[in-house]
């Protein structure tokens, strides 16, 4: 540990790994609003994200170019989530029960055919450097920002545009609301939530490809932590609002970042306690979002949880 | 109330004749032959009991069941509708008794989402231009930027008919739009109707099965019965009983007023003082000082949906955590538990009997068991006795009438009078001391609503303490021997029925307290 700042790395370090961390917990995130928002809960997110990484690193390393592998890890996300979406359009199908399968399904089947990705090494999406102006080692490495995070950032912002202002975004706001609405007014339900579900799962699956392609940046069993299933709290805790997801995820983000940093300073007691701080994260926000007494203000009045 | 002359509102009502319609579904005739004429301007009620074909009829006319046989006419030429969008280009439109809008949206996000061409990006800056224009043009107001959730039913109705005005459909069907209103909002809502078909802007189809309603608003009624036309005529030249003839067939009899009880109350058996509850959202849903209930009466609670009598039922029986106050029965504290119910023989009819007092997958005789099924003589050493429950149940089907195909069926297989039914049979069959009922008889038709009403006169006869809550002002003066009303969570009014007045009930449920 060198230049100087101290024990002011660690905020430093936390907002960095905050950075770097919350990209997918912010992909998930949205795409599970998006989802939610048309009055279903995809659980199976994780696998998607799963899913999205393997195929993300192999498309990198067959094709030799990592934006491709993010397209393709979006397109794999996608196809998940059209499995997703037309099982549960079938009759008397629990869109968690699904989500469940899917989950266990895609993590699956990443580990099946991503086995043969586990040793070479792929092209890697390379970060812009918002901290060249710093002499400092420790500020250039937290300002290092990957464009997926922009891109993170841009598509909340248009997602909070696009529910109020847009004929599909309000659609979409209608089908999760109020189904019977939507059909009086001529609407296919279950055609809007497949879209949703879709859409939702190829964000996810990008949230992937960033998991392989940049952070930690290679393929491997274990690269997810439960990320996808953390999102799904994310959103709850975000009350379903995208631009909220953005700032959840940054809070999810630093959680996760703050092992690491403390151990950076020399902390190291505590180390895994410390490393499972989102996870206690996620725990407290669910006790104190869930309550008997009360319904959750700005739940999707079709999600089959809150109905 | 501004008069209404905009460019907007102003157009030509058009007028709708059905003739010969019929409509089968499966074996079941549900439509033989009916017509109906509509001129235009004018404000035409449909009336009949529930299952007459009202509502079947009216689904025709937008859309939603073609008819087999019968011509639809629109103004004077013959059209074919065979889904709602061709009605809606007709300029023929429906306000729903369950209202369409979506809760999370704005009262302008449901305006503008309700047209059939919604651009793909909504300039809100036109849009809200265009919307205030509209409502200079119209004869009451709303709030744009309100969600929809936040408003009253009232206001809830109102946009509803916005909706349709804004959409250009002028032929405007409503379906027992009053149900959830009170007595003000309804005269206020359908005033402004009838003043707009008397403009001549719109034409007026309402279905209801409120005389008041139909006297005060309508200028012509067709009746239906069992699926045919059985009177039609300008209310002018009919009175309340002919109408109720024509509805109910031989069976006629006004509703009356029930007798009150005729013996002398006994001692208190139900008490309530200062009981607080909350609603889903946590805040304060119920806030009711005193309720004093003697064996041998029933005591009424009147209002609107929504202002805390579901609350108070599910605190009362134990479905909602109380949040202070005290509930006595008998004089002594009571918690809704089983054992208590048991011993102070409380019993409870609640509103949603399937939901409420049920558990849908199971047989209609294990449902009818759920009181007794681990005491004797329906159990012995902890065990069930399958032969006994099944006894028991058959005789209750047969006592109370409870149509199902066997004990065995589940119940939520029973249509909803028949689980009422199957349900009031547990809770009326052994000697009951207090009861709590919740709208006993919300969409249910002549035969089971007399049935009903019968057998909560014979428990309060058989002296027993009744609450009755009930959306239904009729049901009430017809059953109570005290009526209250709760507005807001709180009881603003209280009389015997003797000196009701019902000018002073309906202020008080629109919350004009004084």
């Amino acid at each position: 540990m060198d230049s100087g700042l101290g024990w002011l790395g660690v905020p430093l370090a936390v907002v960095g790994g905050a950075l770097r961390v919350s990209t997918p917990f912010l992909f998930v995130s949205l795409g599970e609003c998006l989802t939610e928002k048309s009055g279903r809960i995809n659980l199976g997110l994780e696998g998607v994200l799963v899913m999205g990484a393997m195929t993300g690193y192999a498309v990198s390393y067959y094709t030799g170019s990592p934006w491709l592998g993010v397209l393709g890890a979006g397109f794999a996300g996608l196809l998940l989530g059209v499995l997703h979406a037309l099982i549960c359009n079938l009759p008397r199908v629990n869109d968690i029960a699904v989500g469940i399968g899917l989950m266990l399904f895609g993590t699956g089947l990443a580990f099946f055919l991503g086995k043969p990705f586990v040793q070479p090494s792929a092209p890697l999406l390379h970060a812009i450097e918002f901290g060249a102006w710093s002499d400092s080692t420790q500020i250039r490495s937290a300002l290092r920002v990957n464009p997926l995070f922009i891109g993170g950032i841009l598509l909340a912002l248009s997602m909070h545009w696009a529910f109020r202002n847009t004929r599909w975004g309000m659609v979409v706001r209608m089908v999760g609301d109020s189904a019977d609405a939507a059909r009086a007014m001529g609407y296919s339900v279950n055609r809007v939530r497949l879209m949703a579900t879709a859409c939702g799962s190829f964000f996810a699956g990008v949230g992937g490809a960033f998991l392989s392609l940049y952070y930690p940046g290679s393929w491997n069993e274990g690269l997810s932590s439960g990320q996808g299933l953390m999102a799904v709290a994310l959103v709850i805790f975000a009350r379903w609002r995208p631009i909220a997801c953005f700032w959840a995820a940054l809070l999810f983000g630093g959680a996760a970042a703050l092992g690491p940093a403390l151990q950076s300073v020399g902390v190291t007691g505590g180390y895994y306690l410390f490393n499972a701080a989102p996870y206690v994260l996620t725990l407290a926000i669910m006790i104190a979002t869930c309550s008997p007494h009360r319904t959750l203000a700005g739940a999707p009045g079709e999600l089959s949880v809150t109905k | 109330m501004r008069p209404v002359e905009s460019a907007v509102v102003a157009g030509t009502a058009p007028g709708v004749e059905m003739l010969g319609i019929t409509k089968r579904f499966g074996s079941f005739t549900a439509l033989d032959d009916v017509t109906l004429r509509v001129a235009p301007g004018s404000f035409h009620a449909l009336l009949g009991e529930n299952g007459a074909g009202k509502s079947t009829l009216v689904k025709c006319l937008v859309g939603y069941h073609p008819p087999e046989a019968g011509q639809i006419v629109v103004e004077g030429r013959e059209r074919e509708i065979r889904s709602p969008h061709d009605a809606h280009a007709l300029g023929i439109g429906m306000v729903y008794q369950h209202f369409t809008l979506v809760p999370s949206m704005t009262v302008a996000e449901n305006l503008v989402m309700a047209r059939d061409d919604v651009p793909a990006v909504v300039n809100w800056r036109a849009e809200r231009a265009r919307l205030a224009g509209f409502l200079r043009t119209v004869p009451f107001q709303v709030r744009l930027d309100a969600p929809a959730s936040t408003l009253s039913a009232g206001e809830k109705q109102k946009v509803e008919i916005l909706k349709l005005l804004y959409l250009k459909r002028r032929f405007m069907i409503l379906d027992e739009p009053t149900s959830v209103l009170t007595p003000q909002e309804a005269d206020e809502v359908l005033g402004m109707l009838r003043d707009m078909a008397r403009a001549g802007h719109i034409t007026v189809l309402i279905i209801t099965h409120k005389f008041r309603e139909v006297m005060a608003f309508a200028d012509r009624v067709s009746v239906l019965r069992r699926g045919r036309l059985v009177g039609a005529g300008a209310v002018a030249d009919l009175s309340p009983d002919e109408m109720a003839e024509m509805m109910i067939g031989t069976r006629a009899e006004a509703p009356a007023m029930r007798e009150t009880s005729r013996r002398e109350p006994g001692e208190v058996r139900l008490a309530i003082r200062s009981l607080r509850v909350h609603d889903d959202a946590g805040l304060p849903a119920v806030e009711v000082e005193s309720i004093e209930i003697r064996g041998g009466e029933i005591f009424g609670i009147a209002g609107v949906s929504g202002n805390g009598q579901r609350e108070l039922i599910e605190a009362l029986v134990g479905q909602r955590a109380r949040v202070s106050g005290e509930v006595r029965v008998h004089g002594e504290p009571f918690g809704a538990r089983r054992r208590e119910m048991a011993r102070h023989r409380v019993f409870a009819l609640p509103e949603e009997p399937l939901r409420n007092a049920c558990v849908p997958s199971l047989s209609v005789a294990e449902n009818m068991a759920l009181r007794g099924f681990d005491r004797r003589p329906l159990a012995r050493g902890g065990v069930v006795r399958w032969r006994a429950v099944f006894a028991q149940a058959r005789a209750r089907v047969t006592e109370y009438q409870v149509k199902t195909r066997s004990p065995r069926s589940p119940i939520r297989t029973l249509s909803g009078g028949n689980v009422q039914r199957a349900v009031l049979a547990r809770e009326l069959s052994e000697p009951v001391s207090v009861l709590i009922v919740a709208n006993p008889v919300f969409g249910l038709d002549f035969a089971a609503v007399a049935a009903i009403h019968e057998r909560i006169l014979a428990a309060r006869d058989s002296g027993a303490a009744v609450l009755l809550v009930s959306e239904d002002l009729d049901e009430l003066l017809e059953l109570a021997d005290r009526i209250a009303v709760m507005f807001d969570g709180r009881i603003v009014h209280e009389t015997p029925k003797a000196a009701a007045d019902l000018g002073e009930i309906g202020r008080c449920m629109a919350g004009h307290v004084g």
